[in-house]
């Protein structure tokens, strides 16, 4: 039986860890990056950024100030049990987890914040086994405006899928914090697409599908994004996106969706397995 | 590149569009929030929280601030959610905006009437902009949180010049 209290302390410290650091693969693909860009101003930007993400460890400081909103995505085995409510110690896991966080969460409406960066954004997938996992996925609003879904007519193909995704790229511009990570979804409904390409960002940075079409339209969407030439921060350059990945579902004879999740340079993440020490 | 200093006082109409500078002085907090309460206040004749005239924004929310600790991390946020309230301050004198990202036709506009400038940080560099802070003093709106107005004292931010004062743009 899983404890409450203790999804709540492991939770939560994954997260205050998971908000300070950047992802390392994607710092070493933004050093990569710098080694490799000859535009002066996109060069300026990305020296910034790998500056900043090293002060931000070195001095335990939040690399970003939009710490975002908390998704988790939880793979629960359906013969787990527990000693109370799990959504409730999920949600007091983010609650701790931000405390010293920004708390960046409002009402759509009235725009009056809730202090505590709760609710959280929860996925579930329901599994065989007792197991628990939940990936944390913090994601700031600058890159998460300018995401897209597109349902596309079958016929449009792979041809279709590829302008879709530069069409959302060209449209964010610098806007996104540009170099950005692509995460896409393509099939099952508007929704079930729009959740794989959250789901997409969540693989390791830079790692191709395992399924050769579609790592193959992988790098072909990687290639025509990086030609817009939108570069770091929208200066120009080489680097407009460092990585894409696509996950795909089976959808309807009548429907090609098509959904982009942009993803800032500073990728903060965590996965904590509650069935392992 | 060439870096050119740059203080409060510094002519903005000498800089040009692409210009790295190393800006040191005062600039003021605002988000969307914040500039929504200004805008509002200004158009019904109630006092703003600072004078706006030769004034610096900086479209910034922190983190909340540490124990012993200046100001929390502290990177620009997108302008574009600033556009449509920012002709009307560019009208009361702002000359200084400091952001991330593209600005609207009117905003180009409104610079071009009253000699203002837009400078790009690094969006996503908080805890490198959060080291060149030296002060920070609550100004107005804390019910606002993080959007609260703010003024800071800044050291050596390095920025670009995204929009100069006659119109022309790098973005």
């Amino acid at each position: 039986m899983y404890n409450c209290k203790d999804i709540v302390l492991r939770l939560s410290e994954a997260i205050d860890g998971a908000l300070k650091k950047v992802d390392g693969d994607v710092l070493n693909f933004l050093k990569a990056a710098y080694e490799n860009e000859d535009n002066e101003r996109a060069k300026w930007a990305l020296g910034q950024i790998i500056e900043n993400d090293e002060v931000a460890e070195r001095t335990d400081s939040y690399p970003c100030q939009d710490t975002g909103v908390a998704m988790l995505m939880v793979t629960v085995g359906q013969d787990a049990t527990f000693d109370g409510p799990l959504a409730d110690a999920l949600e007091e896991g983010v609650r701790l987890g931000y405390k010293d966080g920004r708390k960046s969460i409002a009402d759509p409406l009235t725009r009056i914040n809730t202090r505590d960066n709760t609710p959280p954004v929860v996925y579930y997938d329901v599994v065989p086994g007792d197991g628990l996992t939940v990936k944390f996925l913090a994601k700031g609003a600058g890159s998460e405006n300018m995401g897209g879904v597109r349902m596309l007519t079958p016929s449009k193909g792979r041809r279709g899928i590829i302008d879709a995704v530069v069409s959302i790229v060209k449209e964010a511009g610098a806007n996104p914090c540009p170099p950005i990570l692509l995460g896409i979804g393509v099939g099952g409904t508007m929704d079930k697409a729009a959740l794989l390409s959250k789901l997409a960002l969540l693989r390791k940075c830079g790692e191709s599908s395992p399924d050769p079409d579609i790592a193959s339209l992988e790098r072909d969407v990687l290639d025509a994004v990086n030609a817009l030439g939108i570069g770091a921060q929208g200066l120009g350059g080489k680097h407009t996106a460092l990585a894409c990945a696509i996950e795909t579902a089976p959808t309807h004879i009548g429907m090609l969706p098509v959904a982009v999740t942009v993803q800032c340079h500073s990728v903060r993440h965590a996965e904590v397995k509650f069935n392992e020490r | 590149m060439n870096v050119k200093l740059m203080t409060n006082e510094t002519d903005v109409t000498g800089l040009k569009a692409g210009d790295a500078v190393s800006f040191s002085g005062i600039v003021y907090t605002a988000r969307d929030a914040a500039h929504k309460r200004m805008t509002e206040a200004a158009a019904e004749g109630r006092p703003l929280p600072f004078d706006l005239r030769g004034a610096a924004i900086y479209y910034a929310g922190p983190t909340p601030t540490r124990e012993g600790e200046i100001i929390g991390s502290c990177g620009p946020t997108t302008s574009t959610r600033m556009d449509d309230y920012t002709p009307a301050l560019l009208d009361l004198g702002l000359k200084i905006m400091i952001g991330k990202g593209k600005r609207s036709k009117e905003v180009v506009d409104g610079m071009v009437k009253n000699k203002a400038v837009y400078l790009i940080a690094v969006g996503g560099a908080a805890a490198l902009v959060k080291s060149r802070i030296t002060s920070c003093e609550d100004v107005a709106y804390p019910d606002l949180g993080c959007e609260a107005v703010r003024k800071l004292t800044v050291k050596d931010l390095p920025l670009l010049v995204a929009i100069d004062s006659r119109g022309n743009s790098i973005l």
